[in-house]
């Protein structure tokens, strides 16, 4: 074949690459059979140890029902593949569909795709998506106190394509932005405001106030959601009086366990009206010709495989396997059930803020409302005490002077509906140990 | 089999581009090109008042089968759009000539007169 094309070798074909840029041969010791793999690997697997989870900042221990993946490992639906129209079941469709209409409903939006990689690349697909329908100065108004990783992230898929990106200020006291600083930001003609609910920190912010003022000043509001949340809260399509135009978040507490980051998904939704920008996948219901209900990849102009260069996005694919996994376990929850298990990630949390607000040497961080994450600061070096409620077998929280030395030492915290009163108790009085040591 | 007016004038990009004496110039695009793309979907207009150039994509017509830019045949200033495209996108097939898509305020007359007749543009596509 390299003959045939006029080429001495395979080296050839990459000429085109810098030398520099060339990945550098691997270091890698000689294959192992299968007896053997399994044995390093059950070898490693027990360094692990269970830990009593009392971390969010991103990702959240919910409770999975097991039909959950029972469900989602049948054959029919078990595959890390996304299929092409051609390929598609009937099975697969119905249930993204569902999936679709579930997460509409959830954030009060008329569309929502068929999921996307993450919550991070979903809020960089939703600024995009807003440089899309609203061009204007290509400015974007983004909080500080939208999570760390997400604003990487979106720095990194936005850098090169000629957008401002403007961080806002929280109120150091209480955690959230003060919709009063706004002011400084009229007449700049942004062309999005992100409004996160709850914030990195676990904080409320005030939507509607948020959203009104994008809405007042052309902006489109973008709102950074906690699915779980939406159990309790007021959806982002309700925000203000006229609502966010695009919702977008982590799918992970639906149905995905923590493993090691992932794999978790993306959702993103929006208004009807903008259905033409909305990048990933889309399933619709419609009628085969003889009448009979059916469910179809739609407007697929909008996608890479069609339009190429000029695709809504050039990350084509969905999370399938975990959107799957996701309407399965809304199925089960339910909108009480969904209700119940927000109410009680909130109720864990007051709980374990109030008895750690007790212990000497610990005090909150924030005054702003919570939702199920709380940050308190510490009378020492936050990393030390992490390490010893470790070695206790708590993972405790997130250090969060990494991402914000000007909070000093603090750790934000998280009790899902699985931390019960006792692993609570448990908490406190390790903490109480390490700090009075 | 396609039509091809003779009062029209045609881009090779398949767009056709009809004068008026102040200055305006319809574009719409050619019933060759409509049969190509098959069933109109969703048809994407520039905004009134945008400043184009010749040859610059300016709107996007989505068909059950593709996604194509739509380039503005004269440089000029979008003055009007078709609004009722955005209803009945179907109403290109139907007629292509009827289903406009913008006007452009005209600044370089040449540049009209440089598109190629309904001659012209049937013998660029074979026809």
């Amino acid at each position: 074949m390299l003959a045939a094309i006029g080429v001495a070798g395979v080296e050839q074909l990459f000429d085109e690459i810098p030398p520099e840029l060339r990945a550098r041969p691997l270091e890698l010791p000689e294959g192992l059979s299968e007896m053997a793999a399994a044995r390093l690997m059950a070898e490693r697997a027990e360094h692990n140890r269970p830990l009593l989870c009392f971390t969010g900042a991103g990702a959240y221990d919910h409770h999975i029902p097991a039909a959950v993946w029972e469900i989602a490992q049948r054959g029919e639906f078990y595959s890390s593949y996304t299929p092409y129209q051609a390929e598609a079941s009937q099975g697969t469709l119905q249930v993204l569909y569902e999936y679709q209409s579930m997460m509409a409903g959830l954030t009060g939006l008329e569309v929502s795709n068929g999921s996307l990689y993450d919550g991070a690349s979903a809020l960089a697909e939703a600024i995009l998506m807003a440089l899309r329908i609203n061009p204007r100065k290509r400015r974007i108004l983004l909080p500080r106190n939208v999570h760390p990783a997400y604003r990487k992230v979106v720095r990194t898929l936005v850098s090169h394509q000629q957008v401002e990106l403007i961080e806002l200020p929280f109120d150091p006291a209480e955690g959230r932005l003060d919709p009063a600083v706004l002011g400084d930001y009229e007449g700049m003609e942004a062309t999005a405001l992100v409004v996160p609910q709850p914030n990195f920190f676990g904080v409320l912010e005030e939507v509607d106030a948020l959203t009104d003022w994008a809405n007042r000043n052309g902006a489109l509001a973008i709102g950074l959601v906690n699915p779980v949340s939406l159990g309790l809260l007021k959806p982002p399509g309700a925000w203000g009086a006229e609502g966010a135009a695009l919702a977008c978040g982590d799918g992970q507490p639906f149905g995905a366990p923590l493993n090691g980051g992932g794999p978790y998904f993306g959702f993103l939704c929006c208004r009807k009206r903008d259905i033409h920008q909305l990048p990933g996948r889309l399933v619709g219901a419609t009628v085969d010709r003889d009448g009979k209900p059916g469910f179809t990849l739609t407007l697929q102009a909008r996608e890479q495989h069609i339009r190429r260069a000029k695709a809504t996005s050039n990350i084509c694919t969905n999370q399938g396997l975990l959107a799957t996994a996701a309407a399965i376990h809304l199925t089960l929850l339910g909108p009480e059930g969904l209700r119940r298990t927000a109410l009680q990630c909130h109720g864990q949390t007051r709980k374990l803020a109030a008895r750690l607000s007790r212990i000497a040497g610990v005090e909150p961080l924030f005054t702003g409302p919570y939702f199920h994450e709380w940050a308190y600061r510490l009378n020492r070096p936050a990393g030390g005490v992490l390490d010893r409620l470790m070695a206790e077998g708590l993972l405790a929280g997130c250090e969060l002077s990494r991402d914000y030395p000007q909070l000093g030492s603090a750790i934000l915290t998280c009790a899902t509906e699985t931390r019960d009163d006792a692993d609570i108790e448990a908490y406190a009085v390790a903490l109480e140990r390490a700090l009075a040591s | 089999m396609s039509t091809f007016p003779s009062d029209l004038k045609y881009a090779k990009s398949h767009e056709w581009a009809r004068s008026a004496p102040d200055g305006t110039v319809t574009v719409g695009i050619t019933d060759h090109a409509q049969e190509q793309l098959g069933d109109i979907v969703y048809i994407e207009l520039p905004v009134a008042g945008r400043a184009v150039k010749a040859g610059e994509s300016c709107a996007v017509i989505e068909s059950v089968k593709a996604a194509s830019d739509i380039y503005s045949p004269v440089s000029g200033t979008i003055t009007e759009v078709n609004a009722e495209l955005a209803d009945s996108p179907e109403s290109v097939n139907r007629d292509a000539y009827a289903g406009w898509l913008f006007k452009v305020q005209s600044s370089d007359p040449s540049e009209l007169a440089a598109l190629l007749d309904a001659d012209g543009y049937r013998a660029s596509i074979g026809e």
